[in-house]
């Protein structure tokens, strides 16, 4: 056991230093993709010939690939941490910005024109109507961004020492010590499900609005479509 | 009041939803507005609360025109309800009805004590309070709606299309409450429907509005019903006009027998002295006075009235609250073609032949016919 739990000395860090580095250099680039696709997505929704270059946008960045960025951000940012996470940020946005323009639209039209009607402004409207319904939806594709953001994280390596649990791959080769690739793969699976675990949590927390269960195919609510739209993204995580 | 002087909404493509109409919508009744789809109506009642535009004409408010008063609290001071409600599914039932409250700046527990008063008021129970619209059918969802727009307690209701989706009978168990709630709080109501016995039923004045957005005919139900101004009204008030005028004369006016009615226990002289050449058949109560069945008197029994084998009385109406349309029902369902009329308790009060309704109508009309000849 302390055999796997050994880190070799040349990266200079812990077991738990590598899972805290691991978990920071994923989950910012989420949260910051976050932060990018909200407003981002809410002008596609508004206007809606926006959409489709936004989506081919993301498409094309998603396809560059981590190592391309790197050396043109090591002219800027150097062999740090911000250096893999501005990648992983604009990857993460492949997924959250069709995940919120489809949240954001699958709240029920009545659902708009009722707060309309009530005297809502559009901004109120936003906050307090759209976003709460949006949030299962959103989750759901946070989720998949998550998920994809922990295991690229090990991509860090190719700049040195900033690929967190990815190392350990790196080590296991140099020192010819399976052992280090396997603590990698499980300790960054485990914390794959740790983390959506998390999500899932949050998501029951902040919605103790919605069906759930066997009540969720038996009724008709006027949710139905953003309900729908939650499994199918969540298979996609799997 | 409202008024809606020549008002036209035409959209960029040229498509014309209303067209130059007019309306004068009386203070604490309710107007319905009617018509096939495409005909303009909810392009009507959004004008009213500004979340379409005209683009001719004016509306005014109480002799303010709309267009000058700021947009969100306009709409704060006008109750909305639409088809399938249109809740706040992330919201409690109480929160839902807090709504409008709320934005007019009022705190968290007065507006959600004023909830609870008015989910009363609109027949939920107050332990519904917390659970979340998905929990509620679509009957209460949309009592909720209707709470919800009385919240912020708006001089005038606007309402689209609010009990389409569901089902007949809880559709009529609303619409009952909704004439309760009004006869209570006498709101201005503009109701929009497809359904033109809704409207002859809610509508203290109903304007059929007919494809394009023209007005058609603007008048109270029963004057829909007896004139209706051209073909398209006509044809649009369907086949039984006739019967379902009769809505609106009080069965009072029929004149009832009261003796070939006899109790289940009475004596053979009591048969002998209700038994008239007039009345081929008696109607027999139990003891309790509400009846049981119609029999022909030779072949009752006294002191062994088998109840079984008496001729079904169709149904019964109320005296005091049906209408002719109720009698004339009752008389054709039952097999004797006598109706039967009950008091609020049920105990039948007398009996009444599908030709004495006959000739109750013929007088209703004729009074009808002089009347509107008058008001013309």
């Amino acid at each position: 056991m302390n055999d796997f739990l050994h880190i070799p000395s040349d990266l200079q860090n812990t077991y738990s230093g590598l899972i805290v580095l691991h978990l920071r250099e994923a989950l910012i680039p989420v949260l910051a993709g976050l932060v990018v696709s909200l407003p981002l997505a809410q002008l596609c929704v508004r206007f809606r010939w926006l959409y489709p270059p936004v989506l081919w946008s993301t498409t094309v960045l998603y396809a560059i690939p981590s190592l391309a960025f790197f050396v043109v951000l090591i002219d800027y940012t150097g062999m740090s941490e911000t250096t893999v996470m501005i990648p992983l940020s604009v990857y993460s946005l492949v997924v959250l910005v069709p995940a919120i323009v489809d949240a954001v639209r699958s709240v029920p039209q009545e659902t708009l024109d009722a707060a309309t009607a009530m005297g809502f402004g559009p901004v109120r409207r936003y906050l307090q109507v759209q976003l709460p319904i949006a949030v299962p939806t959103i989750i759901a594709g946070l989720r998949v961004a998550t998920a994809s953001s922990i295991s690229l994280v090990s991509v860090g390596m190719l700049i040195g020492n900033q690929g967190a649990l990815g190392n350990l791959l790196h080590d296991a080769n140099i020192y010819n010590r399976p052992v280090y690739a396997v603590n990698s793969v499980v300790t960054t699976a485990v914390l794959a499900i740790l983390v959506d675990a998390a999500l899932v949590l949050t998501r029951v927390l902040l919605t103790p609005w919605m069906p759930r269960g066997t009540g969720r195919a038996g009724r008709k609510t006027s949710g139905d479509r953003a309900d729908a739209a939650v499994p199918a993204l969540e298979e996609s995580a799997r | 009041m409202i008024r809606i002087d020549s008002v036209t909404k035409r959209y960029p493509d040229g498509t014309v939803a209303v067209d130059r109409l007019s309306l004068e919508i009386p203070d604490r009744s309710i107007t319905v507005l009617v018509g096939p789809s495409g005909c303009g109506k909810t392009t009507t009642l959004r004008m009213i609360n500004r979340m379409v535009e005209p683009s001719e004409g004016t509306i005014t408010l109480d002799g303010v025109d709309i267009s000058r008063q700021p947009v969100n609290s306009l709409r704060r001071s006008m109750g909305y309800v639409i088809q399938n409600a249109g809740l706040f599914q992330h919201r409690t039932i109480v929160d839902n009805i807090a709504t409008v409250p709320r934005l007019l700046g009022q705190s968290k527990a007065r507006s959600r004590a004023r909830a609870r008063e008015l989910m009363e008021r609109v027949g939920l129970d107050v332990s519904l309070a917390k659970r979340y619209p998905y929990q509620l059918s679509g009957g209460q969802q949309q009592r909720v709606g209707v709470a919800r727009a009385l919240a912020a307690d708006p001089p005038v209701l606007l309402m689209d299309e609010p009990f389409s989706a569901v089902d007949p009978i809880v559709r009529k168990g609303l619409q009952e409450e909704l004439l309760r709630i009004q006869e209570e709080l006498g709101k201005t109501i503009v109701f929009v429907t497809h359904d033109i016995d809704e409207a002859i039923r809610l509508g203290t004045m109903v304007a059929v509005l007919r494809t394009g957005g023209r007005l058609a005919q603007f008048a109270p139900p029963a004057e829909l019903l007896s004139s209706p101004a051209d073909a398209f009204v006509e044809d649009f008030l369907g086949a039984d006009r006739g019967i379902r005028r009769l809505s609106f004369f009080p069965a009072q006016a029929l004149e009832l027998k009261k003796t070939p009615i006899v109790a289940v226990d009475s004596t053979a002289e009591q048969i002998a002295a209700r038994t008239t050449p007039e009345t081929p058949y008696l109607l027999v109560t139990g003891l309790d006075g509400r009846p049981l069945g119609w029999s022909e008197p030779e072949d009752l029994v006294a002191g062994d009235i088998d109840v079984a084998r008496l001729l079904p009385y169709g149904r019964p109406f109320a005296y005091g609250t049906d209408s002719l349309r109720a009698a004339l029902d009752g008389a054709v369902l039952s097999p004797t073609g006598w109706a039967v009329a009950v008091d609020d308790a049920g105990r039948a009060v007398g009996v009444v032949s599908q030709q004495a309704v006959g000739e109750a109508i013929r007088a209703a009309h004729a009074k009808g016919l002089t009347a509107a000849k008058v008001a013309g």
